[in-house]
């Protein structure tokens, strides 16, 4: 399924550890010029590119002078100046309602927290002010110029404090945008669309692909819209979707299963809220099966949510339950990473994508045969099955 | 080791030297000759000019100099765009934080990051508490007389009549919607009651471009800017013409026309985002500052901390006005922090501030109309410790009687009334009288019911509303949570309350 600004992206995996590929793109954008960046050098870019497009835009955070503690914002003080890229004091809650304040204002607020696993003080401010400020005074205020950007996920050596994933209690906030980049060419675009996108959004960075992930980003000033999930690859006997570095997992996944015959179509959702439920939707009900995969922990996390909308749309559909390959239920380990990890493997094991094939055939001649007892038995009975047999 | 609280500490360890430093006694001999020499230089230096300690600025650039605005001005509160000069002896009852001793060899200083910082060989804690309270500033006295002619921006008798109106206004209107509440026509309501010179004479010390961001117990702020009582009525009732279109409880107002942020329960909040206002100001070179307002219990909130480092450090104009009325619900200041208030919190953040008697019309006016200068004309944030008193409940929700005694309020309600006061000084200026007066409280009251009974006739806002500005544009998600509500209203009206277009 093409993307609305018509360009469709195969990704081309560079054999190697399933964990950290580097993933070339093959895009087809032959007019502008493109250079090869790993993730935070896109994000400087794009950085650059909105402070440059508007004099009333702000960057700061702790360390954030110097060029930041993953470089996203190097070059960033020296152009634009310290009065509009600046350090502050360490204190998230202060980061964020000093962004609100700014963005309320109508500037807007480009904010760094520093590790997605510290944002929680600034929790409040998020949810019970960020989140409501349009709402509550009835359109009057709005802080829609807010963007809080955060390093997320799994590192291979972070532990507790260096690997969260908390994007689920951010989903959980009506009034705020959560959004999520796979790759380098996407977060420039998406993290422009969100800097732009008159509401408070929080955007959280894969730090595995900061500087893992190497692609050919184009040049110029783009966007990327939210709310449109992505279907990157195409199949037709299973669904999988998933965010940010995930998706690289999922890939390998999708590449072992290939070569079993099963066909995988990989969405990625790239927004999750609010989330693009037609796509994911539309998918399903062509492959028949979902498999949702997070590093998040599986319990509450967001799986659970397209899960549910899964369930209620497409019922009738389903040839298997939904599958979620996630992260288990403990805070995230150090020297068990590999375990707690959803790897690959996990997913491949999983019961949605082990061997769909062969188990759509046998539950088509199980309904046949049953068909065929019941025929003699009950006509009516039949005639529901059949609808239900022949989609 | 045995140290006496509030004196110079000449603390002998029992143990001997280590032998190392006994071996270099002589070239250390040395050293303390020299010192010994230069600091009674430098002490009698100190004692002239009266700082605690000599800093030295820094020569190469950083970014931003630390201690030097405050060291240089603190003594020097020359105001001349209001034309008048703080007394050197409200400075000088100021007790400084560090005691000063003969001891002291502040002739050598240590470098470290952030400045120069003389040292001592005396070891000795800074006291937890000065030995004399920071003074109150106060204009007139308990029979509204104004106790000195200096130090006060006097006010006409255009300005006290309007401030005088206001204040009765806003107790007339705290009364009338407290019954309403009782009769339940509206859900919930909080007074002002006893804070209504802090309410009026702050807002009328400020400019109309400066950005209010309340906690939620100034509404004559609101008022005095030009908030009618029919608009008050109207997000209590939450009826159509609300304009935070009845999606939050009342007493929640907000006005962009009149730079007044929606109120917002949870407390506190609204500081670091003032930090962020005032930073916009100050980007935008306006000739206008944020003022934000908290209670005594507000500052014990994360946020207080947040908003006054950040606003001190980005150098953002900020007035940080603290109403100090003794009560966060039934959690008397006793149980909330040990300082001596909140206004001796402002130096730990490196901010000016000064205490007020928050029931003094007059010295709120001066110093909130102070302090919004040094606030724009310095680009400083500036801190005001209001004390007054919550006469009311904490709110309708609340039964103070409970936890405080009845004859306290009484007292504070009567003797103390900062309306009572203001009135005998305008009464005593020959600009008020009791005709006046009771034909401003009927006139209000009037309005008011008036109001009210509009309100309450007024529809509610369309179910639309319940599903707009959650984001700038309806997203599918909600539009389609819209439809299936107004399929399930229609179905079953009986259950829903009536009032609503759908």
């Amino acid at each position: 399924m093409a993307s609305l600004l018509g360009r469709f992206c195969r990704k081309l995996v560079v054999p190697g550890s399933a964990h950290g590929s580097r993933m070339i793109s093959t895009t087809a954008c032959d007019s502008e010029a493109v250079k090869s960046l790993n993730l935070y050098s896109a994000i400087n870019q794009a950085l650059h590119i909105a402070l440059e497009t508007d004099p009333r835009s702000y960057v700061f955070g702790e360390d954030v002078g110097f060029g930041g503690v993953f470089r996203c914002t190097t070059g960033l003080a020296e152009r634009f100046g310290k009065n509009r890229v600046f350090n502050t004091p360490l204190c998230e809650q202060g980061i964020v309602g000093f962004g609100i304040g700014l963005a309320a204002m109508g500037n807007r607020a480009v904010v760094e927290i520093q590790f997605a696993d510290y944002i929680y003080p600034a929790f409040d401010q998020i949810v019970n002010e960020a989140a409501k400020f349009r709402y509550r005074s009835g359109n009057q205020f709005n802080c829609g110029g807010l963007t809080i950007r955060a390093p997320y996920g799994a590192v291979g050596h972070g532990g507790h404090y260096h690997s969260q994933s908390p994007e689920a209690f951010f989903c959980h906030v009506p009034g705020i945008k959560v959004v999520i980049p796979r790759s380098p060419r996407e977060a420039k675009g998406l993290l422009l669309s969100s800097i732009r996108d008159p509401n408070p959004v929080v955007f959280f960075e894969p730090k595995w692909l900061y500087r893992q992930a190497v692609e050919e980003v184009p040049e110029h000033d783009y966007m990327i819209p939210l709310s449109q999930a992505e279907v990157i690859r195409e199949g037709n006997d299973i669904t999988l979707v998933g965010w940010g570095a995930q998706l690289t997992v999922m890939e390998q996944a999708c590449l072992d299963a290939e070569k079993e015959g099963i066909s995988c179509e990989l969405i990625d959702l790239k927004t999750l809220l609010p989330w693009d439920k037609e796509t994911v939707e539309a998918s399903v009900k062509k492959t028949g099966r979902l498999l949702i995969s997070h590093e998040a922990p599986v319990t509450g996390g967001f799986g659970a949510e397209i899960s549910a909308t899964i369930l209620e749309r497409c019922f009738l559909k389903l040839e298997a339950p939904v599958s979620r390959v996630c992260g288990l239920d403990t805070p995230f380990p150090l020297v068990f990473e590999p375990f707690y990890m959803p790897t690959k493997n996990k997913a491949s094991s999983s019961s949605s994508l082990s061997s769909p094939l062969k188990k759509k055939h046998y539950l088509i001649m199980g309904l046949h045969v049953w068909c065929r007892y019941w025929m003699q038995s009950s006509p009516l009975l039949i005639t529901s099955h059949s609808i239900c047999f022949f989609r | 080791m045995h140290i006496r609280q509030g004196t110079t500490c000449t603390c002998r360890p029992s143990n001997p030297l280590p032998t190392n430093i006994v071996k270099d006694a002589t070239s250390f001999l040395h050293m303390a000759m020299l010192f010994a020499r230069s600091r009674n230089l430098v002490s009698s230096l100190r004692q002239n000019l009266g700082l605690s300690a000599i800093l030295i600025k820094r020569n190469h650039s950083s970014p931003r100099p630390v201690f030097t605005n405050y060291q240089l001005s603190s003594r020097v509160f020359l105001d001349p765009s209001t034309s008048f000069r703080h007394e050197s002896t409200a400075v000088e009852t100021q007790p400084d934080l560090v005691q000063q001793s003969d001891h002291e060899d502040d002739a050598q200083e240590l470098d470290f990051p952030g400045g120069k910082v003389g040292y001592t060989s005396e070891m000795k804690f800074i006291p937890e508490s000065s030995s004399r309270r920071i003074p109150c500033y106060r204009v007139l006295n308990e029979h509204g007389k104004i106790i000195s002619d200096r130090d006060f921006i006097p006010v006409s008798e255009k300005l006290a009549v309007r401030m005088y109106e206001q204040m009765a206004t806003l107790q007339v209107m705290d009364h009338i919607f407290y019954e309403a509440q009782r009769q339940g026509r509206i859900s919930f309501y909080l007074t002002s009651v006893g804070e209504e010179a802090i309410n009026i004479a702050s807002a009328a010390a400020l400019s109309p471009e400066d950005v209010v961001l309340p906690q939620y117990r100034e509404p004559g702020v609101l008022l005095w800017r030009g908030f009618t009582l029919e608009e008050f009525a109207n997000q209590c009732f939450g009826n159509k013409a609300d304009y935070g279109k009845g999606r939050q409880m009342p007493i929640h107002y907000g006005s962009n026309q009149h730079n007044y942020f929606t109120v917002s329960s949870p407390i506190a909040t609204q500081l670091p985002q003032a930090a962020g206002v005032g930073y916009a100001l100050k980007m935008e070179k306006k000739n206008a500052c944020a003022v934000t307002f908290i209670g005594d219990g507000g500052t014990s909130e994360g946020d207080f901390h947040a908003g006054l480092n950040f606003a001190a450090v980005m150098e953002a104009p900020v007035v940080f006005i603290c109403r100090n009325n003794g009560w966060a619900i039934s959690t008397h200041i006793s149980e909330q922090f040990r300082s001596d208030g909140i206004v001796v919190k402002g130096q730990a953040y490196g901010i000016r501030s000064i205490r007020v008697d928050g029931n003094d019309a007059l010295a709120v006016y001066s110093a909130v109309r102070s302090a919004r200068e040094m606030a724009v004309t310095e680009q400083r944030p500036v801190l005001i410790e209001a004390m007054t008193y919550r006469v009311g409940h904490h709110s309708t929700s609340d039964d103070s009687t409970k936890y405080r005694e009845a004859d306290e309020i009484q007292y504070w309600k009567m003797s103390r009334n900062p309306v009572n006061r203001f009135k005998k000084w305008v009464e005593d200026n020959g600009w008020w009288s009791e005709e006046d007066e009771s034909k401003l409280r009927s006139s209000t009251r009037k309005q008011l019911l008036q109001a009210i009974q509009a309100a309450e006739k007024w529809e509610k806002q369309p179910l639309t509303e319940l599903f707009n500005d959650v984001y700038d544009v309806k997203t599918k998600n909600l539009e389609e949570q819209e439809v299936g509500l107004k399929a399930l209203v229609e179905k079953q009206p009986q259950d829903y309350p009536t009032g609503f277009h759908i």
